[in-house]
């Protein structure tokens, strides 16, 4: 992690505001809180206009001449193309609901970072172009010139909203306020504005169909790795398929599940489940990524990403889609996708081949979560499980905001906790469920060089961390999504030292009990299990 | 972007000090970069674990897994630490040549 100043430090917040007023207080561009500029060859790449090198904290951002016009027309299209901007852009009597639910507010006392102050840097310019009162009144109707000054206050403040809209939980009116961040996103994108750690994934992705770059034959070779390593660790050995024609299912998971730890633990564990049902599923090396930073570009490149998962499913003839556990794809999915890309009629309404259960929700996406396909297999008891491997874990667990506040996915992980180890405790209510904090690090703004913002952001959810940690002595935290198994374990290790971080279904993997296998002495880290868990009992 | 001057060569770097075109990788430069990173020298298992990195991201077209790079070269996690303060991808890759890794990681 790069250079963050020490935790009593970063504690230190002072929450009032400055002395000058809110549009006469300039922006400063303070390294660790904004993320580095998207490099012209990846831009290009997706054929993005504006290619070139620049810097945000340079005076000159090289903006087209015409970069006024552009936005301006920009946001004219999307006003009439989305009704919900327009709703949102009148309706907010700015009553301070939202104010104190962002994380960054709480951890930064920016109050830009209010929501209702953020949704206003766009407000004041569409109050100056698009409102009667605003052109008329200007600043006494809060209205503001558009000038690059505000160009570079939205590129700050909107990459420092990770779109985990808590605070739209807040709003009486509820506006979606991540939809704000998207369309300022989308107009900053016009001027070729935007960061790298988002626009080098996207990159990537339409390339390889995966953020990281991954080819067909190394994704083979990694999920492979971990075929050799719980062969060894059970004495089972799978044999899983990619690109199967004619498979009845195909699982799509993120890709940092396949590269990076504590991730692939998270991968061992669905193949050990899917090993274990004898499941008719295949992998697939294009729609290698459950994961769209597209997402966190724009609707058009949500779409344009979203499309491969699709499309394959198709090439391939499967009847359904598997999703693994991915944060933000499932808000993809779940509230876009349909009329994006869908509907899917030429999949089925998807059915577990095990238990028979249909999944009537899913039946516009044929998309169905992991958790709850899980939940489902424990509930018709058709899982052998022994909880007492997971028995050195003490567990808590972080509702990651896209399947929480999009989905609404609160109990099915839950219920497969509960069932796969013995000692689960929640966080406080008002940190978890629709209320849950965000880790800090979402909407593509994991990047290195944004740590301080991240380590502030995320300071809400470690600190309810910190409660259960010290009242009931939990070592581990468990979620739903590969960002957050990126970017907790650099939070839990700078605010609450000693929490791990783990995926729903490493746990399960440990308290699977396959059947041909041999007594685990380890869990699924190589971590030796507590004394008596690994006999294989019932 | 920050230029490197390995031997009069200039080699691009990004704003991470990561190489900005692979390709251009040598011995020399890897040297150069392991400055960059403040280590005084390369050892033999300095150049075991670049080595591996280099021929991984030859045939792989991405840094390996991190267990994978452990498993082997023999050397844990630990130890890889020891030899790069930075850390496998920060501080091995970067002298290797590789690109950062991008998205949830």
């Amino acid at each position: 992690m790069a250079s963050v100043p020490k935790p009593d430090q970063l504690l230190k917040i002072d929450h009032r505001p400055p002395q000058t007023g809110w549009m006469d207080t300039p922006v400063v561009f303070k390294k660790g809180t904004y993320s580095h500029a998207a490099k012209a060859k990846n831009l290009e790449a997706v054929d993005l206009p504006n290619p070139r090198d620049w810097s945000p904290d340079q005076q000159d951002w090289k903006l087209p001449e015409n970069w006024k016009e552009i936005v301006l027309e920009g946001l004219r299209e999307r006003l009439s193309r989305y009704r919900s901007l327009q709703i949102f852009m009148d309706i907010c009597v700015r009553c301070g609901a939202c104010a104190d639910k962002c994380h960054f507010f709480i951890g930064s006392g920016d109050p830009k970072n209010m929501p209702v102050l953020r949704a206003e840097l766009l407000r004041s310019v569409y109050r100056k172009d698009f409102t009667t009162a605003g052109k008329i009144l200007g600043k006494f109707a809060g209205a503001r010139e558009l000038t690059t000054d505000v160009i570079k206050e939205w590129f700050y403040y909107f990459f420092q909203c990770t779109e985990c809209r808590r605070c739209s939980v807040f709003c009486p009116y509820g506006i979606d306020t991540a939809e704000i961040t998207i369309i300022v996103r989308e107009l900053l994108n016009l001027l070729g504005c935007n960061i790298d750690w988002i626009a080098g994934p996207v990159a990537n992705c339409y390339r390889t169909g995966n953020h990281l770059g991954i080819q067909p034959h190394t994704f083979k070779d990694m999920v492979e790795f971990c075929v050799e390593d719980i062969e060894k660790l059970t004495g089972v050995k799978i044999e899983p398929t990619f690109n199967r024609k004619g498979a009845e299912i195909l699982f799509v998971t993120p890709s940092g599940d396949v590269f990076a730890d504590p991730g692939t633990y998270t991968l061992m564990g669905y193949l050990m489940l899917f090993h274990e049902l004898g499941l008719d599923y295949t992998w697939s090396t294009y729609a290698s990524d459950g994961g769209n930073f597209g997402f966190f570009h724009s609707m058009e490149m949500a779409k344009r990403l979203n499309y491969k998962i699709y499309a394959e499913a198709k090439r391939l003839g499967v009847k359904w889609i598997l999703g693994g556990e991915c944060g933000h794809m499932w808000r993809v999915i779940h509230q876009y996708m349909d009329t994006m890309n869908g509907p899917a009629d030429f999949l089925e309404v998807p059915v577990s081949p095990i238990t028979g259960t249909r999944f009537d929700h899913a039946g516009s996406t044929k998309m169905v979560h992991i958790a709850e396909f899980t939940a489902d297999l424990i509930r018709h008891n058709k899982l052998k499980l022994d909880a007492r491997r997971n028995d050195h874990f003490k567990v808590t667990f972080h509702d990651s905001c896209n399947p929480a506040r999009s989905m609404g996915l609160f109990e099915e992980p839950r219920y497969v906790l509960r069932n796969v180890c013995n000692h689960f405790y929640d966080m406080p209510e008002g940190t978890i469920r629709e209320q849950t904090f965000c880790c800090g690090s979402g909407g593509g703004l994991n990047s290195d060089e944004f740590s301080e913002m991240r380590m502030r952001g995320g300071f809400p959810r470690a600190n309810a961390v910190r409660y259960v940690r010290e009242k009931y002595g939990v070592n581990t935290l468990a979620c739903i999504c590969a960002v957050d198994r990126a970017a907790l374990p650099p939070l839990m290790q700078y605010w609450v030292p000693g929490v791990e971080v783990a995926g729903l279904h490493e746990l399960v993997g440990n308290a699977l009990i396959m059947s041909g296998e041999v007594p685990r002495t380890s869990d699924l880290r190589g971590n030796p299990l507590a004394e008596g868990d690994g006999d294989g009992d019932v | 972007m920050v230029n490197l001057d390995v031997n009069g060569k200039q080699i691009g770097l990004d704003e991470d000090g990561f190489m900005i075109n692979p390709e251009e990788w040598t011995e020399e430069v890897a040297m150069a970069l392991a400055k960059t990173e403040e280590l005084e020298e390369m050892s033999e298992d300095h150049w075991k674990v670049v080595n591996y990195l280099r021929n991984y991201y030859t045939e792989f077209g991405i840094a390996p897994m991190v267990r994978k790079l452990c498993k082997d070269t023999g050397y844990d996690l630990k130890k890889i630490y020891e030899l790069f303060p930075s850390g496998p991808a920060k501080g091995a890759c970067k002298i290797a040549g590789l690109p950062k890794p991008t998205g949830c990681v």
